[in-house]
């Protein structure tokens, strides 16, 4: 329905290849902690408007490499860029150009929805004028009119991610950065949660998510998976399953993971 | 300059709402300065004593009168032999033992000297040393007494008598001294824990990475931490000079505004402290018990109970590079003694110094890339 109209659309789009412009560059990055290497030597390019998928098991590294790409760590060696900005030096502009979404819950438990919107897009230094029009709209949205002077603490696990998504991308970000944004929620709010990172994709924002739900993965537009640190293999869901023969993204995941030996 | 508009707005709004943080803002100082004090009193006022009269004499029997009538002293038991009267040494019930020996009133008489033996429980110094200069002096009055008693001729021997004027504490009243001192030190506590435990919260919530991975800059975020706990600060400050005034009469001589102005330059380098230890810590218990470790040290080496001058050298060196002995030497200047500015320049000067220091030292370890 929306989401798979919304895929072809987009896949189109990635087809014709004069529209291609990559917001994040990777080259051989690579981050070690002590002799454990936790990226290794990973290299692709993300372009504008894509939904980036990286998938992988638990421990595979998913989370250190976009820890690295949104300046919150430094990689150990290989370059990387993200919105045209060095991981390196320029970590407070790509702050600037990024929204961030963590695995874990991230937004203050003892302030509002409407007082978490109001903190983090002031952070991000949107007018307060265009704070007050634009969050009470964005409460309207996703249906939390009775919920907006409560707690955030008191609302449900899957209405706190689709918050916490709202809030990462209310300023307006080129790329928004989405680990594992879905975990323990079911499987209806998922959907919902899709939708709105379809929605967000339309605007031209880039969205690039970690997951390991491998029906998630059949939404992106490509998708990276992850084994022990490096890439191996890196493609269009369609592409993927017809090049390692199988039905679904589920059973090339097994297929390639299978050779892990990191123990999480 | 927005953005810690925003930053502000939260702090307070987060602060306001728990409970227990604005309960201590007013528990902690009527507690700590309404109760301390009052038990921590080093003024002798009882002082245990066993007798043992050997001489049953009219002298001996108007000495003990005397030291009965002092006031100071509380007289245990009269007891027939000093070993017996020993055991309420060891026992502890007894602070002092005084033994009249059985040829007190003769020798006093005829030879115009006589002996007494006092046995003194040395544990507690304060009220030991107290105790027998007390009855010292009771026994040199009751001397003078006796030879006016007995009308002698002799030649009073020329006594340079000293007049004691106390200043600027009267009454010479221990909480007036204590007082300014355990304020200083709850602003020291307050101020040395609050914000890093506070930040080191937002560490175990994950929230501080949302905030690293923002575009806020590392002065704006410890900044929209440091103004919220410093009106918190003054707030309990205030209080606490206010309990001050109502229980002990403690009304400050100094300049206000200028107590104001040091204590609000305190609480920014010890707030200061508290940050820098948040950069150090990962979870709350590592940053209570880093800042406990050097409340401890604040409390015992700051010359808030003892004397800094009577310490060894290498402890005064530690005593002076500690902001709190400035700072508590300062609030009892001016609370107690009404010192001017140009007294207390130099502190003023010292404490700018650490405020600069440790925040500078907090902004320059905060990394928001790791």
């Amino acid at each position: 329905m929306n989401i798979t109209e919304a895929n072809i659309t987009n896949n189109n789009g990635l087809l014709s290849k004069e529209e291609k412009e990559p917001v994040i560059i990777c080259k051989d990055l690579t981050k070690k902690f002590g002799d454990f290497v936790a990226v290794d030597h990973i290299t692709f390019e993300v372009n504008k408007g894509e939904i980036f998928g990286f998938l992988g098991a638990n421990g595979a590294g998913k989370t250190t490499a976009m820890r690295m790409l949104s300046g919150l760590i430094y990689p150990t060696s290989g370059q990387a860029s993200v919105a045209g900005f060095d991981v390196y030096h320029k970590q407070e502009k790509i702050k600037k150009n990024i929204g961030y979404m963590s695995q874990r819950f991230s937004l203050y438990d003892n302030l509002s929805p409407l007082e978490n919107i109001t903190f983090y897009g002031g952070v991000y230094g949107v007018p307060r004028k265009e704070i007050k029009e634009r969050s009470r709209l964005l409460i309207e949205q996703l249906g939390l009119q009775n919920e907006a002077n409560k707690l955030v603490a008191s609302l449900p696990l899957g209405w706190k991610q689709k918050l916490a998504f709202s809030v990462a991308i209310f300023h307006e970000p080129k790329i928004v950065f989405l680990d594992e944004p879905t975990g323990g929620v079911d499987p209806i709010t998922r959907r919902q949660f899709w939708d709105m990172i379809y929605e967000a994709a339309s605007r031209g924002i880039t969205i690039f998510v970690t997951t390991h739900y491998m029906d998630e993965a059949e939404y992106c537009n490509r998708i990276t998976i992850m084994v022990d640190g490096k890439i191996e293999a890196l493609d269009t869901p369609g592409n993927l399953k017809r090049i390692y023969n199988e039905n679904s993204i589920n059973d090339v995941f097994y297929k390639l993971a299978r050779k892990a030996t990191r123990e999480e | 300059m927005k953005k810690l508009r925003f930053l502000l707005e939260k702090e307070f709004k987060q602060i306001f709402r728990d409970k227990s943080i604005v309960a201590m803002i007013f528990v902690l100082p009527i507690m700590q300065l309404g109760i301390l004090p009052i038990a921590m009193d080093f003024e002798v006022k009882q002082v245990n004593i066993v007798i043992i009269d050997n001489d049953h004499s009219p002298l001996s029997s108007k000495l003990i009168n005397k030291i009965g009538a002092s006031g100071y002293f509380k007289l245990l038991a009269y007891e027939p032999s000093f070993r017996q009267g020993l055991e309420y040494l060891k026992s502890s019930e007894a602070d002092i033992v005084l033994e009249i020996p059985n040829s007190f009133e003769k020798n006093l008489i005829k030879e115009n000297a006589a002996k007494v033996n006092l046995t003194v429980d040395a544990i507690n110094g304060t009220k030991s040393s107290m105790g027998s200069s007390y009855l010292t002096s009771v026994i040199a009055d009751f001397n003078n007494n006796i030879q006016i008693f007995q009308n002698k001729n002799i030649v009073q021997p020329v006594i340079i008598n000293i007049e004691n004027s106390t200043w600027f504490n009267p009454y010479a009243n221990y909480s007036w001294f204590i007082v300014p001192g355990i304020l200083a030190f709850l602003l020291t506590i307050f101020a040395g824990s609050i914000s890093a435990t506070n930040i080191v919260r937002e560490k175990e919530m994950g929230t501080i990475e949302q905030i690293n991975v923002s575009p806020i800059k590392k002065w704006q975020f410890l900044l929209g931490k440091l103004i919220p706990f410093w009106v918190m600060g003054m707030i309990i400050l205030t209080i606490g000079l206010l309990v001050g005034i109502i229980f002990y009469k403690i009304r400050p001589i100094g300049s206000i505004p200028m107590m104001y102005a040091l204590s609000g330059i305190y609480l920014i380098a010890l707030l200061g402290f508290g940050l820098f230890i948040a950069t150090i810590s990962n979870n709350q218990l590592q940053a209570m018990f880093i800042s406990f470790f050097f409340i401890m040290i604040f409390a015992l080496m700051s010359g808030l109970f003892t004397s800094i001058e009577s310490m060894p050298e290498w402890a005064r060196i530690i005593s002076h590079s500690l902001p709190i002995t400035y700072f508590i030497k300062a609030l009892r200047m001016i609370i107690l003694k009404g010192s001017s500015f140009a007294d207390i320049q130099y502190i003023f000067v010292i404490l700018i110094g650490y405020a600069i220091g440790l925040n500078g030292l907090a902004i320059l370890n905060y990394r928001k890339t790791t």
